[in-house]
């Protein structure tokens, strides 16, 4: 902070400019400072002391004081506070004049206005201090000033004389000084403490409020819902997850209902005719899965990828988002017999096909993950120059981006398998092959869903 | 298209591919797999390589992989796929010679 030009007359009626000292952000006392108004013109002189933008530092204080001792055009004052600070920092001020000020202050024995003043954002720091003090006031405008100097006018003649004449006061004035530059310094250590307390309070809030942020955005990732009025991205990705969730689960219901009636066709000995007409609906309710995936795929890849629309156990054997066609047809194998040689050719052939496509399938997805990798860690680590650094940082996230693009299509690659595998198999199968085959599928994944079940519901110390 | 007729009729199996095309990368693998040994054109990094990607695109053929079999256009990746598992790709390869087994 500046400094500001006080003019300050000694006894022998000579100005003398000073500088007031720099702003010490250790003391608050030494923040205050000091603007004089000066009318000229007679015996009245007004001085008062202001804080001016220091409220971050300081206890906030602002004394008021305006005082006029003689009509002799006498020095006056700085306030009480600041003979604390002359003291303590050597400044071009007067040392005569301060070692007189401070006699006359204290023979004198002014009255003081000790003020509070509330600024923007800061309480009053140290109201709770100022019980011992005179009256407060607000800190004055220009109208409050011009009224104060008028009430010192009319009051000073009187009090002049009455200081005059009590010098046996004296002592007490000075204990009385003492005792209110104790205060202030004690209401400014309270205020520093408790502005620290403040702070430290802000920031674990800060910090809590991040972990809150992160927790919230996991749980939606598994399908919680959760109203925000957050950001619009957050709420759209997590509809995405969340959207196929809600169908997904929608989805099984029906296909439950599905095989269940399947399965009593089968056990009631349903002719092939009738069941047909169910697999067909199983079938094509099947297609409606794969759509949906696809969708999810455009919508939040990663959930997919993720598998948090599983169960755990399901979760266990996920692949590119899904089951492995492979396994599949392997748990199926010994179901199906009796099988002609035709169908054992062709359900071999199949699932070396399905095998053969997911190793392809595989190999690209690591091919990704290794470029991926190496786009986001080539480049220089601090060596050229920056601004060369931010065109490769911009330019590396532009290639990751691109090859985050191409997730989709792995996904979307891997469940066109799957569903190319279950149409082929239902092909080579007869219809009461099928029924069993679709019923085998289904029975397997049952038991992973209830595995799950009982895996979450197991007892733990 | 003339390049792409050309280029494709060289050999019994041709794909057309990007370097940094990764289900290119898949494709190239379950070629391999199969056997057989399709000639590899990454567009990125052959001379004629825009020319032939926009002759492509004006076939509708679409993007990379672009896979051709005895000098027929098989289709892209997901095409591929389906052929694979329902055992034409295999058929195609062995009566273009580029397998027998």
């Amino acid at each position: 902070m500046g400094t500001r030009t006080v003019r300050l007359e000694d006894e022998d009626g000579k100005a003398a400019a000073t500088r007031m000292p720099s702003f010490d952000s250790q003391s608050p006392i030494s923040n205050i400072l000091v603007a004089f108004s000066y009318t000229e013109g007679g015996t009245i002189q007004t001085y008062h002391v202001c804080d001016i933008g220091a409220f971050e530092h300081s206890a906030g204080f602002c004394l008021e004081d305006a005082v006029n001792l003689s009509g002799s055009d006498q020095a006056v004052v700085s306030d009480p506070l600041q003979i604390d600070t002359f003291n303590k920092a050597p400044t071009s001020f007067n040392i005569n004049n301060q070692a007189e000020t401070q006699r006359l202050l204290l023979e004198k024995g002014q009255k003081l206005n000790l003020v509070s003043i509330s600024s923007g954002n800061t309480e009053n720091w140290g109201e709770s201090n100022m019980a011992d003090a005179s009256p407060r006031t607000d800190i004055s405008t220009d109208a409050d000033t011009e009224e104060k100097n008028q009430r010192f006018d009319r009051g000073q003649s009187a009090a002049l004389v009455a200081y005059d004449s009590s010098d046996r006061s004296k002592d007490k004035m000075d204990q009385k000084m003492l005792r209110r530059l104790a205060q202030n310094r004690e209401a400014a250590r309270k205020s520093r403490l408790r502005k620290k307390a403040y702070v430290q309070q802000l920031e674990s809030s800060r910090l809590k409020l991040t972990q809150f942020e992160q927790e919230l955005q996991r749980a939606r990732q598994q399908g919680i819902f959760i109203s925000s009025s957050g950001d619009q991205t957050h709420s759209m990705s997590g509809n995405g997850a969340m959207t196929f969730d809600v169908e997904y689960a929608r989805w099984l219901e029906e296909h439950n209902r599905q095989i269940n009636e399947l399965r009593s066709a089968v056990n009631s000995h349903a002719s092939d005719t009738e069941l047909r007409i169910i697999i067909d609906g199983v079938m094509a309710h099947y297609d409606e899965v794969f759509r949906l995936k696809s969708n999810a795929a455009k919508a939040d890849v990663f959930h997919l990828l993720s598998g948090m629309w599983k169960t755990p156990a399901e979760r266990c054997f996920l692949w590119l988002g899904g089951f492995r066609s492979s396994e599949l047809l392997k748990l199926l194998a010994n179901q199906l017999e009796p099988l002609t040689e035709q169908q054992l050719v062709g359900i071999g052939n199949l699932q070396q096909s399905s095998q053969q496509a997911e190793d392809a399938l595989s190999q690209g997805m690591e091919a990704l993950q290794q470029s991926l990798a190496e786009t986001l860690s080539s480049g220089s680590l601090g060596s050229s120059g920056s601004s060369g650094n931010v065109a490769n940082y911009m330019g590396q996230m532009a290639m990751a981006m691109g090859k985050l693009g191409t997730l989709e299509g792995f996904i979307r690659q891997a469940d066109n398998l799957r569903q190319q595998t279950l149409q082929q198999m239902h092909r080579i199968l007869t219809t009461r092959q099928s029924a069993r085959a679709l019923l085998a599928i289904h029975d397997y994944f049952s038991r992973l869903r209830a595995l799950s079940s009982l895996w979450l519901a197991r007892p733990r110390e | 298209m003339d390049a792409v007729r050309d280029l494709a009729s060289k050999k019994a199996a041709v794909i057309f591919t990007r370097s940094s095309c990764c289900m290119c990368h898949s494709i190239k693998t379950l070629f391999y797999e199969l056997g057989a040994s399709p000639a590899i054109h990454e567009l990125d990094h052959d001379a004629n390589g825009r020319e032939i990607e926009r002759a492509l695109r004006a076939q509708g053929y679409g993007s990379v992989p672009a896979v051709f079999i005895g000098g027929r256009y098989v289709g892209s990746a997901k095409d591929v796929i389906s052929l694979h598992v329902d055992g034409s790709l295999k058929q195609m390869l062995m009566d273009a010679k580029a397998i027998w087994f």
